[in-house]
């Protein structure tokens, strides 16, 4: 079964088209990268996956679930983190967790244990009563990965985690999507590093609104004769 | 003349957190200066004091001899800032963002067209666009423009590409090149290591703390394990396997690549490896002794460094 599939989803701004009838599918547990420019249209279809945002024509089952009719099932089945947003600065590492563990309504006992175990898996549990503000970003970051999955979502939509993150605390975040896609979750991912790419099962790279390539990181590179996901991505946006 | 010029800089937030510890710095006129660190090293830190936006603790900073602090308003005169996040006027056009900030600095933007006229080129198209509108890309080479705009001695750039994509973040520096050639010094973070890689010299910041000034080359030729790197059909459950290596090594995924740095005889480390390999059910591709890149050099130093 499909975690992903979009049907013809498109977007339209007025007269600007930003999602142009894309179709993919995302299988269970796969780690999709899902790559493009800047203004390519990425975000815009990350909203509209994720509920957020109603699509002018086409549809994306999520879960199982019809983004235009279900979007309250899938918010409930799905994770989402960005750069931009993700947690409060001013609660505590603990308080944070516990609210989105909250929102989404898991019991209280049940909670606290997964926050605790969370925070052992970060190897965070000293910072549990620190303010977020005053931690490193690479440490929010992976913070809000793992409260992004604190409910056990199916899937997990990741809006450039690693924007502005070190070499060293990348890897560490991208162990962790690892770790969740080995226990079966699926992930969407946006990406600049384009060695971060290499790490997807596949991916696909977004231009002016359609999705113009998808394949593993190994397809592309011979589709385009290149070397590199890095080549692939200049030559295709310069083209 | 040193452009930049800091002797033994402190910074402590909240009277406990020290943010920089004893920072001693010297960037050359024209110099491109690269700011590399793990995040909360103390970057932005740094970048707020020099750009007379915070006060330190302790110590001296001068640019072109003139004191940060005492003579904060001349300095403001001589510097273009782009900070971490977007502080420009997303309400405002890109043509008014830009008129803004030359009349700000009682400059305008016909005085120096010649120096922005290779971004402004790339943006004129959308200069009616309101600047909160514009891609990631665009809207760091508009900061870039209205940093610019009345033609600093210094340019901070305090991660001018932190999410912009690839082929813009090339374009971005090929900018930085024909800035640097006007003779405008650039002193310039990033986290992405082939950017560090342009620049004319490094220093690697941690925990508050310079560990080390040197150009691109230097670093890599301090590199003191011994690189490998193979490929592997699955990486991260090779990293898992990788975990249990007796040898002193490191290693990490390095794109589809694994690399690994060691810290031992390779005469009799080679094959013990191999033989791990081997004993753990582990197919891979060919092992090659590699140059480190600046990447490599980072994360030893860093991991060396804890």
């Amino acid at each position: 079964m499909y975690s992903i599939e979009a049907n013809q989803l498109t977007k339209q701004f007025g007269d600007f088209t930003a999602v142009d009838h894309i179709c993919f599918e995302v299988r269970e547990g796969e780690i999709f990268g899902f790559l493009g420019a800047n203004g390519a249209g990425k975000t815009t279809a990350i909203k509209m996956m994720s509920g957020l945002l109603l699509p002018t024509s086409g549809t994306a089952m999520i879960a199982g679930y019809d983004i235009r009719t279900q979007s309250k099932l899938i918010k409930r089945n799905i994770g989402y983190m960005s750069q931009k947003f993700s947690l409060y600065g001013d609660l505590t590492v603990f308080e944070n967790m516990q609210l989105f563990g909250t929102i989404y309504k898991i019991p209280r006992k049940e909670l606290k244990e997964r926050i605790m175990d969370s925070l052992r898996e970060l190897d965070m549990e000293k910072q549990a009563n620190t303010l977020v503000d005053s931690i490193p970003l690479g440490w929010k970051q992976k913070l809000a990965f793992a409260t992004a999955i604190l409910h056990r979502p199916k899937i997990v939509f990741l809006d450039e985690p690693t924007s502005g993150v070190d070499p060293i605390v990348r890897r560490e975040f991208w162990k962790l999507i690892y770790l969740a896609a080995s226990k079966g979750v699926t992930i969407l991912v946006t990406t600049h590093y384009m060695d971060e790419a290499e790490y997807c099962n596949r991916i696909s790279i977004m231009a002016e609104g359609q999705i113009k390539l998808i394949g593993t990181p190994g397809e592309l590179k011979q589709q385009m004769g290149v070397d590199t996901i890095n080549d692939v991505f200049v030559k295709f946006v310069k083209r | 003349m040193s452009a930049i010029n800091i002797r033994g800089v402190n910074k402590t937030y909240d009277g406990k957190t020290a943010a920089l510890k004893d920072i001693t710095l010297e960037v050359e006129e024209g110099e491109v200066f690269g700011l590399v660190g793990p995040d909360g090293a103390g970057k932005s830190s740094l970048f707020n004091i020099l750009t007379t936006l915070l006060l330190p603790d302790g110590g001296e900073i001068s640019l072109f001899g003139m004191d940060v602090i005492r003579d904060y308003k001349s300095v403001r005169q001589v510097i273009g800032y782009l900070p971490g996040t977007f502080s420009l006027y997303p309400d405002l056009s890109v043509q008014e963002n830009l008129d803004f900030f030359a009349v700000m600095y009682k400059s305008s933007i016909e005085e120096n067209m010649a120096l922005i006229e290779p971004i402004w080129k790339q943006i004129s198209p959308f200069k009616d666009r309101k600047a909160g509108k514009l891609s990631g890309g665009m809207k760091q080479k508009l900061a870039l423009c209205c940093a610019l705009i009345h033609r600093p001695r210094v340019l901070f750039l305090d991660e001018p590409t932190t999410g912009v994509d690839p082929v813009s973040r090339k374009e971005f520096w090929d900018i930085l090149k024909s800035i640097r050639s006007q003779n405008i010094t650039v002193m310039v973070s990033t986290p992405y290591m082939d950017e560090a890689t342009r620049c004319d010299r490094i220093a690697l910041i941690q925990n508050g703390k310079i560990i080390g000034v040197n150009p691109p080359q230097t670093i890599i030729d301090q590199f003191k394990g011994k690189l490998y790197t193979f490929q592997s059909d699955d990486i991260f459950s090779l990293m898992q396997v990788l975990e249990k290596c007796p040898l002193d090594c490191n290693y990490y995924p390095y794109g589809e690549h694994c690399h690994i740095a060691f810290y031992e005889d390779m005469d009799t480390a080679m094959p013990a490896f191999k033989q791990f390999l081997a004993e753990h059910n582990q197919s891979h591709g060919e092992i090659q002794a590699i140059q480190p890149s600046v990447e490599d050099c980072f994360i030893e130093i860093v991991q060396r460094n804890n």
